[in-house]
């Protein structure tokens, strides 16, 4: 952290005591976002968040900031339509400033058959409660211009699914609010403390190892991103997740004229304008299952070619920074949450390249698990279970990056 | 870019190739039969190290390799 993060926020980091209530692996979004809410919902304040680096130095810090609720399953579009309303209401309860900007996304459509699905998709997340309606060409042109409904000759734009409520919010304020929140109300958060072992006695898992030696715990939350099946090995859990990395680039500073998200499903990329004016790009997670945090020039050219497409005005940019993520996709494109099966171990896992929008709802749906014992309705189809019961919720067509 | 070494084409990159999963591995200490077929469906080993894959060379010689890869840096291992 340095002297501009002060200046925003009241950060106070904390000395690892040896016991803990709830010891939270990983001080990312989700991590800090469900100790936040343990602290502010449920008084449960003596928690520890550990962080092997800096806070929000994993995927935190390197997505692309995308808030939607436009999802292919009833479950998930209830699921992430509340987080979207939790992210409308986050400045005004932790009172942070996290640069919420309500924007607009066009999932646009290249195909007929894309077309029918994002009209499909429009009806189910009006009927369960996401702002989605269909959009064609002409009104496409209307909102924004910059779109070239031609497709460059090639992928003539047909259609599009509008989720109006979409939105962006500056990620690393995201983390930070709900750390300051956390610390506030007294829990714990412990950077450069990388936890190597799990304690465990018999069946049950009681605590973490680091370094600096053993910490109690009465529950165990996995909040880990990327590396999560080493965490889950040693508690004996075994998951349907491969880890995969994602790249994103940003061009130089540009006049603000980009307004919405824009998105093809068909070619597979993402642009958005950043507050400070950078075209935000990504597309699709590297093929090969892979933990190495590199870039390619094959994935910027290939992005670049698709992006500059739709969206003309991108070709007369310069490339200013491009990085990468490790992310545990999950088999069936859906977050893993809540109990893993072994007791004193909970799971916020399998968030893939889609986390970010959800970590107000997993941190609060999994602070009430954590302090009642019952699961939340709105995460009760997220459970490790579901694959055992023969129930996995498969939605890749939703995530954007598949 | 990873490049992928074929047997019978060579060096080639890996855009030329399709990922056909790792070599299932469900673990001994696994012993009921339902839980077995279920870590044989959805559970992975998920390495970070060597990892023992499947590649269809798709835009090459249409056959099946398998290859050995550490997955923390993309480098290609000797079997």
């Amino acid at each position: 952290m340095n002297e501009f993060v002060e200046t925003l926020v009241d950060l106070r980091w904390a000395e690892p005591k040896r016991s803990y209530d709830v010891v939270i692996i990983g001080g990312g979004g989700h991590g800090l976002s469900t100790a936040y809410h343990l602290a502010a919902r449920h008084g449960i304040t003596n928690v520890a968040v550990l962080e092997r680096d800096y806070i929000g130095a994993g995927n935190s810090g390197r997505n692309t900031t995308i808030i939607r609720a436009n999802y292919g399953l009833p479950e998930a579009v209830r699921f992430y339509q509340h987080s979207l309303e939790l992210y409308q209401r986050l400045e005004g309860e932790t009172g942070c400033d996290v640069m919420h900007a309500t924007k607009g996304i066009f999932w646009l459509a290249h195909s007929v058959t894309t077309a029918r699905t994002e009209q499909g998709r429009a009806l189910l997340n009006t009927a369960c409660g996401a702002r989605t309606r269909y959009v064609e060409p002409e009104e496409i042109g209307r909102l924004c211009p910059l779109i070239d409904l031609g497709g460059g000759g090639r992928y003539p734009i047909v259609g599009a699914s509008y989720h109006e409520e979409g939105a962006t919010a500056r990620h690393d304020r995201v983390v930070w609010a709900y750390a300051q929140g956390a610390m506030r109300k007294g829990v714990d958060v412990i950077p450069g403390t990388e936890v190597t072992g799990l304690l465990r006695d018999g069946d049950r898992v009681t605590g973490v190892v680091t370094p600096q030696g053993p910490i109690a715990a009465g529950v165990v939350l996995s909040a880990v991103g990327g590396h999560v099946t080493r965490v889950a090995e040693w508690a004996g859990v075994r998951l349907p997740i491969r880890t995969h990395t994602l790249q994103a680039f940003v061009t130089n500073a540009f006049a603000p004229v980009l307004g919405p998200i824009v998105s093809s499903n068909d070619l597979v990329f993402y642009a958005s304008q950043t507050a400070r004016g950078q075209m935000l790009i990504g597309a699709e997670f590297d093929r090969p299952p892979s933990y190495r945090t590199g870039t390619t020039f094959s994935y910027l050219q290939a992005c670049a070619r698709k992006a500059t497409t739709v969206l003309p005005f991108l070709s007369r940019l310069r490339v200013l920074r491009q990085w990468s993520g490790v992310c545990d996709v999950s088999l069936d494109f859906s977050p893993i949450l809540g109990q893993s099966g072994v007791d004193g171990f909970m799971l916020s896992t399998g968030w893939g390249t889609w986390g970010f929008k959800a970590i107000p709802a997993a941190g609060e749906a999994l602070a009430s698990l954590i302090a009642t014992g019952t699961v939340p309705e709105l995460i009760a189809p997220f459970g490790l279970d579901r694959f055992a019961r023969e129930a996995a919720m498969g939605d890749p067509s939703s995530a954007g990056t598949r | 870019m990873l490049w992928l070494t074929c047997p019978n084409c060579g060096a080639r990159p890996v855009e030329e190739f399709r990922f056909g999963g790792e070599l299932p591995g469900v673990p001994d200490r696994i012993t009921d039969p339902d839980e077995r077929d279920l870590d044989y469906v959805w559970m992975l080993d998920n390495v970070d190290g060597r990892s023992v894959e499947r590649w269809f060379h798709e835009a090459g010689c249409r056959r099946w390799h398998t290859v050995q890869r550490d997955t923390r840096t993309d480098e290609l291992l000797d079997g």
